[in-house]
C-alpha cells in the first residue's frame, strides 16, 4: 500500500521533474496550433513529399529547446542579454561583409556546415537587450536612455533591413519598440515619432527596393500585375473568399491542390487554411492566437520584475505581430512581406525562434515567486 | 523603502496600464481581420467562388472527325487515320533550337521536320502548339515518354490526321487539306466561323476539300475540364461531343478515273467526263497529278519546291483552269449555229481551194489540208475538219451572233462546277474587244473565231460540258462531282443537283444532222477513225488542234522541227453511245500534236471501260494520223 503510494508519488515528482518549468496553458494552446498547423500543411504539401514529417522533427526540435529555454531563470537570461545581443550585431556584420547571396539577398552566413540567418538572433535578442537595460537603469527613463534604446535598436534594425530583409526587420524593430513601449515612453513623444515617421515617408520610398515597391503598390491594386507580383495576392484572396462560411473541406481546396497558391506551405498556408476551412475554422485560429496572447500577457503582468516583464510583454506582442501582419497580408490588407504564420508556417528557424520565445515565457511564469521572495 | 515600493507599485500599474492598451490593440486587429474575412468569404463570397470555378475549369474544344470522301461505287478517296504526333508549345518553350537538337538526340528528326516546323511558325503564329515530328511509331512514342521530362512544352498528342489511299489518284479532284495559318483565320474570323474551328489545326485548302469545307468540317464539342495552374488537364467535368462532317458521296468513278490517268501515259493533259443525263463527273483528270498526302501536315519545304519547279506544272489544275484555245472541237457548235440561225442548210456546198480570204483584205486564212477538201457540205465539213468551211460561215454569222448562240453551250462563261477556281474561258463578242482593247471588231478577227482559234480559249471542263449539253439535246445539268452529302452519323443522304438547270432551244432535226457527222468522225474517212476502229458501240466525236505558237503567213506547220513544247495542243470531244449517250468527254493533251492522232484514242480507252469493262494493256497510244 505504501509502496504504491510512493511509487505513485515517486512517478509524479519524475513527472513533475520532467515538465519541468513548463507551463501547462500556454503548451496546450501551443500544441493545438501545431496540430492545425501540420493537418493543414498535410493537406498544402501535396508535390512535396516528406514535409509533413519534416516540419514533425522541426517540432521536436523547437519543443526540446523551449523545454531548455523553459528551465533557465530569469536572473540568468538577464545575463546572457548582452552577450547575445553583441554577438547578433557582430554576425550582422559579418553578414554584411562575407553573407552568402540567396534570391538577391545577403541573409546567409556559413558557420563550418551550419548555414543560418544570423537577423533570427535578433529576433529575440533585441527584447532581451533592451530589457536587460531599462532594468539597468532601474527604471529612470530620461532622455539619455530613450535615446541610448534607440541606438541600440536601430543599428541591427539597419543592417537587417540593409540584407534586405523587410520583414525580419519589421519583427525586430517591432519587438524592440515593443520593450520601448512597455518601459512608459510617453505618449508625446510617440505621437512625435509617428509624424517624424509619416514626414519621412517619402525619403524611405525612395529607400525601397524595386521590388519592395511593387509589393506596396501591388497591395493597391493587385490587378495591376496580374501575373508578376499581384498573382500572389489575387490567388491567396481568391483562395481566402472561396472558403466561404464553412470552407471547401480539409484536402478539398481547389486553389490549393491545383496549385494557383504559391509558397503555400510557408508564408501563404493560411490561404490553404482559410479555402478548406472557411470563416469558422478563421475564426477559431483567431480566437486560439488570442488565447495564446491572452496567456502570455497574463504572465508579463504577473511578472515580478522588470526585466521580465518587458521581455514577457514584448516577446507575447511579437507573436502578435507575426500572426496579424500574416494573416494581413495573404488577405490582401497589407503586403506581401515575408513573415511566416506563427507554429503553422512550415520551416524550422521559424519554430525555435517562436518556441525559444515561449521558452522564455513559461520560465518567467515558473520563476516569478523565486524573484519574489 | 516605502518610497521604493509606492514607485515600483506605479511602476507596476504603469506597466499594466501599457499593457491592457497592447492587449486592446490586439484585440482590435483581430477584429480588423475578422472584418476582412467576414467582407472576402461571406459578402464577396460568390464572387471569389466563381473566381476559383474559373480558374479550375477551362473548356476545352473537341475537334468533330472530318467527312469521308468516298467515289459512286464506295472507294474511299479521303479518310482519318489516327496517328501520334510530337507537338511544340512555342509559348511554353523559351529555347526551341536548343528544345529540337534535344529532341533529335532522342528521335529522328530530318533537317527537312525542322524546316517545315520553321514554316509552320512562320505561316501560324497564334498557333498553341505545332508538330515538330508527325506519324511517330509506338517504339518512338515510348522512347519520348521516357525523355519527356527533359522537354517541358513538348508534348505527344494523338491526332486524326487526314489520308488520301489513293494517293495521286484524282488529286486535283479532292484538293487537300493543310493546317490552318493566319490567313486563314482572318478569313475565318471575317466569315464569322472562328468558333467552329476551336481545336481544328486543318482545313480544306483545294479542291473538293476546300469547296465543301463546310460540310467536312463538322462542328466541334466542348469539354469541361479541370486545369492546375500549369495548365494540366486534370480530369473530365463534362463533355458534349463534337457532330463529325458530313461524308461525301462522289459522282467519280475511281476506276475509270485511274484508266483516264493511265491513257495519257507521261503525256500533260486533262480530261474531263460527265454523265450527260444529270451531270455528274465521272472522271477529272489533270496529269500530271500530285500526292494530296504530301500537304496533309504541312509540306516540307523540299518537295514543295519540287513541285513547283516541275517544268510539267503537277499542281496546275488543267481541268479547271487551263485555257485552251478549243480549235476544231468547236465546229460542231459553230455548224449548230449555222444551222438554227438560218446561215446554213444541211445541202449548201462550198468548193474548198485550200483557202478563204475576205474582199479587200490580202490576208488568206487556209485550210490545215494544203490544197483544199473540194466540194465541202456541212456534214462534211465535220467530219473531215474544214477549216474553209467554218471561215465562210463565220463571216456570214458575225462574231456576236457566235457569243450569243454558242455561249448557250457554256463557253466564255463558268460552267458551275463544285469545285472552286473554275476559269471562265473566252468567248469572244466585238463588245468584249471593246472593254479590253478599246478596239473596233474586225471581220478578220472573225474568222479564226470560227475555227476555235483566235481570241478563243475554253477549259477541257467547258469542253465536256458542251459536248455533254449537245448529247443531251440541249439540257443542260450544271457539272457536280458530289452526288449526295451524307449525315455521318444517320446515314441519310441529300442529293446534289437532281434537277435540269436550263434548256438550250434546238431543233431536233438540226441536233440529229450534226450528231450524226460527229459518229462519222470516228468512222473511216473521219478525222478519228483510227481511234474508233473495231469499237463495239457508235461514239460520236470531234477532234481538234490547237496552236500554240502562230503561224507565219506562207510558212508550212511542220511539227517534227517545232521543239515539243511549241507543239500544237491535241483536243477531242465525244461522248458514247452516240444513240444514248451515257458519258461525254473533253480531252486536251499538252503539245500532242492532233486531236485524231493523241486525244481520240484516251476516249477510246476510257469509252471501253465505261461501256464494256475493257482494260486497256498500256496506254492510249499515238493512232496514225487522220488530219486534223
Amino acid at each position: 500500500m505504501t509502496t504504491a503510494t510512493e511509487a505513485l508519488g515517486a512517478a509524479r515528482a519524475l513527472g513533475a521533474r520532467f515538465a519541468g518549468n513548463v507551463d501547462g496553458p500556454l503548451l496546450s494552446i501551443a500544441l493545438v496550433i501545431l496540430a492545425v498547423g501540420l493537418a493543414t500543411l498535410f493537406s498544402a504539401s501535396t508535390g512535396f513529399p516528406g514535409r509533413v514529417t519534416s516540419q514533425a522533427v522541426n517540432i521536436a526540435v523547437a519543443l526540446t529547446v523551449m523545454w531548455v529555454v523553459a528551465q533557465i531563470p530569469p536572473q540568468t537570461l538577464m545575463r546572457f542579454a548582452v552577450p547575445v545581443y553583441l554577438a547578433g550585431v557582430l554576425l550582422l556584420v559579418g553578414v554584411a561583409l562575407f553573407g552568402e547571396v540567396v534570391n538577391g539577398a545577403r541573409r546567409w552566413l556559413h558557420v563550418g556546415v551550419v548555414r543560418f540567418q544570423p537577423s533570427e538572433i535578433m529576433k529575440i535578442a533585441m527584447p532581451l537587450a533592451l530589457a536587460w537595460f531599462f532594468q539597468r537603469r532601474e527604471g529612470i527613463t530620461t532622455w539619455r536612455e530613450w535615446l541610448a534604446a534607440a541606438v541600440m535598436l536601430a543599428v541591427p534594425v539597419a543592417l537587417i533591413a540593409k540584407q534586405p530583409d523587410l520583414g525580419t526587420a519589421l519583427l525586430v524593430t517591432a519587438a524592440g519598440f515593443y520593450v520601448i513601449f512597455l518601459a512608459g515612453l510617453s505618449w508625446k513623444v510617440m505621437l512625435a515619432l509617428a509624424v517624424a515617421a509619416g514626414a519621412a515617408m517619402p525619403l524611405l520610398w525612395s529607400m525601397l527596393h524595386d521590388y519592395q515597391r511593387r509589393r506596396v503598390l501591388t497591395l493597391l491594386d493587385p490587378t495591376s500585375d496580374p501575373l508578376g507580383a499581384g498573382y500572389h495576392i489575387i490567388q491567396s484572396t481568391i483562395a481566402v473568399g472561396s472558403g466561404g462560411l464553412t470552407g471547401k473541406g480539409w484536402l478539398e481546396g481547389t486553389q490549393t491542390h491545383l496549385e494557383f497558391i504559391p509558397e503555400r506551405t510557408t508564408d501563404f498556408i493560411f490561404a490553404v487554411f482559410s479555402e478548406e476551412f472557411g470563416l469558422a475554422g478563421n475564426a477559431t485560429l483567431l480566437l486560439l492566437y488570442l488565447a495564446l496572447i491572452g496567456r502570455g500577457i497574463a504572465i508579463a503582468a504577473n511578472a515580478p520584475t522588470l526585466f521580465a516583464r518587458l521581455l514577457a510583454g514584448a516577446i507575447v506582442l511579437t507573436f502578435f505581430t507575426y500572426a496579424f501582419v500574416n494573416m494581413g497580408m495573404v488577405s490582401g490588407i497589407l503586403p506581401v512581406v515575408g513573415v511566416p504564420l506563427p507554429l503553422v508556417s512550415y520551416g524550422g528557424t521559424a519554430l525555435v525562434t517562436l518556441f525559444t520565445g515561449i521558452g522564455i515565457l513559461m520560465s518567467i511564469q515558473k520563476h516569478r515567486k523565486l524573484v519574489q521572495t | 523603502m516605502a518610497a521604493h515600493f509606492t514607485d515600483a507599485a506605479r511602476d507596476l500599474a504603469r506597466f499594466r496600464v501599457r499593457l491592457a492598451i497592447a492587449g486592446a490593440v490586439v484585440v482590435a486587429a483581430f477584429a480588423v481581420l475578422f472584418g476582412r474575412f467576414f467582407y472576402l468569404q461571406v459578402v464577396q463570397h460568390r464572387y471569389y467562388h466563381t473566381k476559383a470555378e474559373d480558374n479550375r475549369i477551362a473548356v476545352v474544344p473537341i475537334a468533330p472527325n472530318r467527312g469521308l470522301i468516298v467515289d459512286r461505287n464506295g472507294v474511299v478517296l479521303a479518310r482519318n487515320d489516327s496517328a501520334y504526333t510530337l507537338e511544340i508549345f512555342p509559348r511554353r518553350v523559351a529555347d526551341l533550337e536548343g528544345t529540337i537538337d534535344g529532341l533529335a538526340t532522342v528521335l529522328d528528326i530530318q533537317p527537312k521536320d525542322r524546316k517545315r516546323f520553321r514554316r509552320l511558325l512562320d505561316e501560324s503564329k497564334g498557333a498553341e502548339s505545332l508538330p515538330i515530328r508527325t506519324r511517330l511509331t509506338d517504339e518512338e512514342v515510348a522512347r519520348f515518354a521516357a525523355h519527356a521530362y527533359r522537354f517541358p512544352g513538348v508534348e505527344i498528342r494523338a491526332r486524326l490526321f487526314r489520308q488520301y489511299p489513293q494517293g495521286a489518284l484524282a488529286s486535283h479532284a479532292l484538293g487537300y487539306i493543310g493546317r490552318i495559318n493566319d490567313r486563314d483565320l482572318e478569313r475565318l474570323e471575317a466569315e464569322g466561323l472562328l468558333a467552329r474551328y476551336k481545336g481544328s489545326d486543318h482545313m480544306g485548302k483545294v479542291g473538293l476539300e476546300q469547296s465543301y469545307e463546310r460540310e467536312l468540317h463538322g462542328t466541334p464539342g466542348f469539354a469541361q475540364v479541370e486545369i492546375d495552374a500549369g495548365g494540366r488537364a486534370l480530369r473530365t467535368l463534362s463533355s458534349s461531343a463534337p457532330t463529325p462532317g458530313n461524308n461525301l458521296v462522289l459522282t467519280l468513278d475511281t476506276r475509270l478515273q485511274a484508266v483516264a490517268e493511265q491513257a495519257f501515259g507521261d503525256r500533260r493533259g486533262a480530261l474531263v467526263a460527265i454523265e450527260p443525263s444529270t451531270g455528274g463527273i465521272l472522271a477529272f483528270v489533270s496529269v500530271p497529278t500530285f500526292d494530296p498526302n504530301l500537304f496533309v501536315d504541312g509540306i516540307d519545304p523540299a518537295s514543295w519546291q519540287a513541285l513547283n519547279e516541275d517544268p510539267d506544272k503537277p499542281l496546275n489544275n488543267r481541268a479547271l483552269t487551263g485555257a485552251y484555245p478549243p480549235g476544231s472541237t468547236f465546229k460542231p457548235f459553230m455548224a449548230l449555229a449555222g444551222l438554227e440561225l438560218g446561215k446554213r442548210t444541211p445541202e449548201y456546198t462550198i468548193q474548198d481551194p485550200g483557202h478563204f480570204s475576205l474582199p479587200g483584205v490580202s490576208h488568206r486564212w487556209r485550210d490545215w489540208k494544203a490544197g483544199g477538201h473540194g466540194a465541202v457540205n456541212l456534214h462534211r465539213s465535220i467530219v473531215i475538219s474544214c477549216d474553209t468551211y467554218y471561215y465562210g460561215l463565220g463571216n456570214d454569222l458575225g462574231v456576236d451572233a457566235i457569243h450569243a448562240f454558242i455561249g448557250q453551250f457554256g463557253f466564255g462563261s463558268r460552267t458551275g462546277i463544285d469545285i472552286e477556281g473554275e476559269k471562265p474561258g473566252l468567248l469572244p463578242s466585238s463588245d468584249w474587244k471593246w472593254k479590253r482593247f478599246k478596239q473596233k471588231w474586225f471581220a478578220g478577227d472573225t474568222i479564226s473565231v470560227a475555227i476555235g482559234q483566235g481570241y478563243n480559249l475554253a477549259t477541257p471542263l467547258q469542253l465536256a460540258f458542251a459536248t455533254a449539253v449537245l448529247a443531251n439535246n440541249g439540257v443542260v445539268y450544271r457539272p457536280h462531282i458530289v452526288r449526295y452529302v451524307e449525315d455521318a452519323r444517320t446515314g441519310e443522304r441529300r442529293a446534289i443537283e437532281p434537277q435540269p438547270e436550263r434548256v438550250v432551244k434546238l431543233n431536233p432535226k438540226w441536233v440529229e444532222l450534226v450528231k450524226n457527222a460527229m459518229v462519222d468522225v470516228t468512222r473511216p474517212g473521219g478525222t478519228a477513225a483510227r481511234a474508233g476502229a473495231g469499237a463495239e458501240y457508235q461514239f460520236a466525236g470531234k477532234t481538234g488542234t490547237a496552236q500554240v505558237v502562230a503561224i507565219k503567213q506562207g510558212e508550212k506547220y511542220d511539227e517534227k522541227r517545232v521543239a515539243e513544247r511549241h507543239r500544237d495542243h491535241a483536243l477531242f470531244i465525244a461522248y458514247a453511245p452516240a444513240d444514248n449517250p451515257k458519258i461525254a468527254v473533253g480531252i486536251l493533251v499538252e503539245n500532242g500534236g492532233h486531236g485524231g492522232s493523241a486525244a481520240a484514242p484516251i476516249a477510246r480507252q476510257v469509252f471501253d471501260y465505261f461501256l464494256l469493262g475493257k482494260l486497256p494493256d498500256r496506254p492510249a497510244a499515238a493512232a496514225d494520223d487522220d488530219g486534223d
